[in-house]
């Protein structure tokens, strides 16, 4: 065989996979693109100042509503509190223990324990979520004999936590072992050099792994299902059950009269989504380790 | 004249048996420098790391024998306050990434939890800094990170910071081997000054460095000191066949 012919093959060939290779990556894109399209453009219309102030409306009164050919009355306040109630305790829980988890796993490389700490942090993270709904039920509802928000946000807990456990420790195991090193030979305790120096220079990857965490539960359905219950009122209770955005959504598909609200409340769930993987974006680029 | 720093039997090893370190036995006298010398993996930096008893991160390594500093044991001491009398300057410049220059100066105080007023800051941040010969390059920056600085200006800075606790002795691990020249040259020319002040180790792999800047020289070979005495004096007349080869290029 000709040797410049065999080049030429060689560079089609190369050419073909390349545009191959961008092609497909288009398809990527698709799915998000009709997602968002048919989000906007349903969800807009009842995407008003209802929504963020008022609380479910009862299935009559949409009904009336939607039969006078009147916007459906009532928003999702009740979901949008009983959101933040959950997962600002998730978030309580799960950050600090995510956090000595993640010191302790960076610090003890190669050790055992820390071994099987790190498999079982794995296992945790592909957990079905409906599993860990289960065993919050049987954790905190059963025994507390209600349904409460706390319920909601130990599930929630457990979701959280393998993803901050892993932010924290690669992001600690990505900084250079001279940080901590200079800090003892100053004659720092261990404690102050994990928090005054490994903490705050790893702090924009532990940050973007906190953030992506509350994005990934915030639409969590399934475990709410089964701890937090739902609620159609708007409260602070951490004892009493509480609604949640993804579980009003739940109950909106299975009433024909509200199903309308599917959408706006789906378009107020993404927004807040994109908002969260931004922000962590940005820190991510700022406080680069 | 009195030795500030006495190594007595000092072995250290990362694997039971194995010395890395072998019963190095030496004094160091206070205000002059001395410089560890030898080829690589020979336990320049291990003895080094000894002295302000680094090795206790690490739970594999064993450290024996008596290194007395100002007349107490180290290895019977807390290592944190081990550590305040014996400052150390690393290979690489490592301010810390969060702190600007002026708190970079006191973290030694901070991290060790020593509240200080407003005008001790200053001064001990001035003072660190003219000794190094940081401040009027820095004065107007302070509240810059501090890498924000050329290599050399971190280096210089770290050494500052180092010397904020007022150490007795400055443990230095090859501090000028990530420098170019001219930022080599002006370390070297603040250590001469600084040994006025303090004692001054320092591992070097760089043969004309010890000869230019130290007083004596400790010529290491697999762990085990096999020479220490007067700088010019070892590079002139060797006691030792090995140090002389290792001198002359024979080996290293």
């Amino acid at each position: 065989m000709n040797q410049s012919s065999s080049i030429e093959q060689r560079k089609r060939k190369d050419k073909t996979i390349r545009h191959l290779v961008g092609f497909f990556s288009l398809f990527a894109m698709i799915p998000l693109f009709f997602i968002l399209w048919d989000v906007i453009s349903k969800g807009y219309k009842n995407f008003n100042l209802r929504l963020f102030t008022e609380v479910t409306p009862s299935s009559m009164d949409a009904l009336l509503a939607i039969s006078n050919g009147d916007p459906i009355p009532g928003g999702i306040l009740n979901g949008m509190t009983g959101t933040i109630l959950i997962v600002g305790l998730a978030i309580l829980f799960s950050v600090p223990l995510g956090l000595f988890i993640g010191i302790y796993l960076a610090d003890n490389q190669g050790k055992r324990f820390a071994g099987l700490v790190s498999y079982l942090t794995d296992l945790l993270q592909g957990m079905p979520s409906i599993v860990i709904g289960i065993i919050a039920y049987a954790w905190v509802v059963k025994p507390l004999g209600s349904y409460s928000a706390l319920a909601g946000s130990v599930a929630l807990t457990i979701m959280m936590l393998p993803m901050i456990v892993r932010s924290t420790e690669e992001t600690l195991k990505m900084l250079p072992l001279s940080y901590k090193e200079a800090g003892l030979a100053l004659g720092s305790s261990y404690t102050n050099v994990v928090f005054r120096i490994l903490i705050p220079s790893g702090f924009g990857g532990i940050f973007t792994g906190i953030l992506l965490a509350i994005s990934r539960v915030m639409g969590e359905t399934a475990p709410l299902m089964l701890t937090a219950l739902g609620a159609s009122v708007v409260h602070w209770k951490m004892m009493e059950p509480a609604s949640a955005i993804p579980l009003l959504i739940w109950d909106f598909y299975n009433d024909p009269n509200l199903v309308d609200l599917i959408w706006s409340s789906s378009l107020l769930l993404l927004i807040v989504i994109f908002l969260l993987n931004w922000i962590a974006k940005i820190v991510a680029r700022k406080w680069k380790v | 004249m009195k030795a500030i720093l006495r190594l007595k039997e000092v072995s250290v090893s990362y694997t039971p048996g194995k010395n890395a370190v072998d019963k190095v036995t030496t004094d160091i006298y206070p205000n002059t420098i001395t410089a560890i010398m030898g080829p690589s993996g020979c336990g320049k930096s291990t003895l080094l790391r000894a002295i302000n008893r680094m090795h206790d991160l690490y739970a594999n390594v064993q450290t024996t024998g008596e290194i007395i500093l100002k007349g107490r044991n180290v290895l019977e001491m807390d290592p944190m306050e081990v550590r305040r009398m014996a400052g150390m300057v690393f290979q690489q410049p490592n301010p810390f990434p969060t702190m600007s220059i002026y708190d970079n100066v006191l973290a030694g105080y901070t991290l060790n939890g020593i509240r200080l007023g407003k005008n001790e800051k200053e001064e001990i941040v001035e003072q660190s800094l003219q000794s190094v010969a940081l401040w009027d390059e820095v004065k107007d920056v302070m509240t810059k990170r501090g890498s924000f600085l050329s290599g050399g200006q971190q280096q210089r800075l770290c050494i500052a910071r180092t010397l904020a606790l007022k150490p007795e002795v400055l443990l230095m691990d090859e501090p000028t081997s990530a420098l170019d020249p001219i930022s080599t040259n002006k370390i070297e020319e603040l250590l001469l000054q600084l040994k006025q002040q303090f004692t001054i180790i320092i591992v070097t792999h760089n043969m004309s460095q010890a000869a230019r800047i130290s007083d004596n020289a400790m010529f290491m070979y697999l762990g085990e000191l096999v020479e220490h005495g007067n700088t010019t004096q070892m590079f002139t007349k060797p006691r030792n066949k090995r140090t002389e080869e290792y001198l002359t290029g024979v080996f290293g």
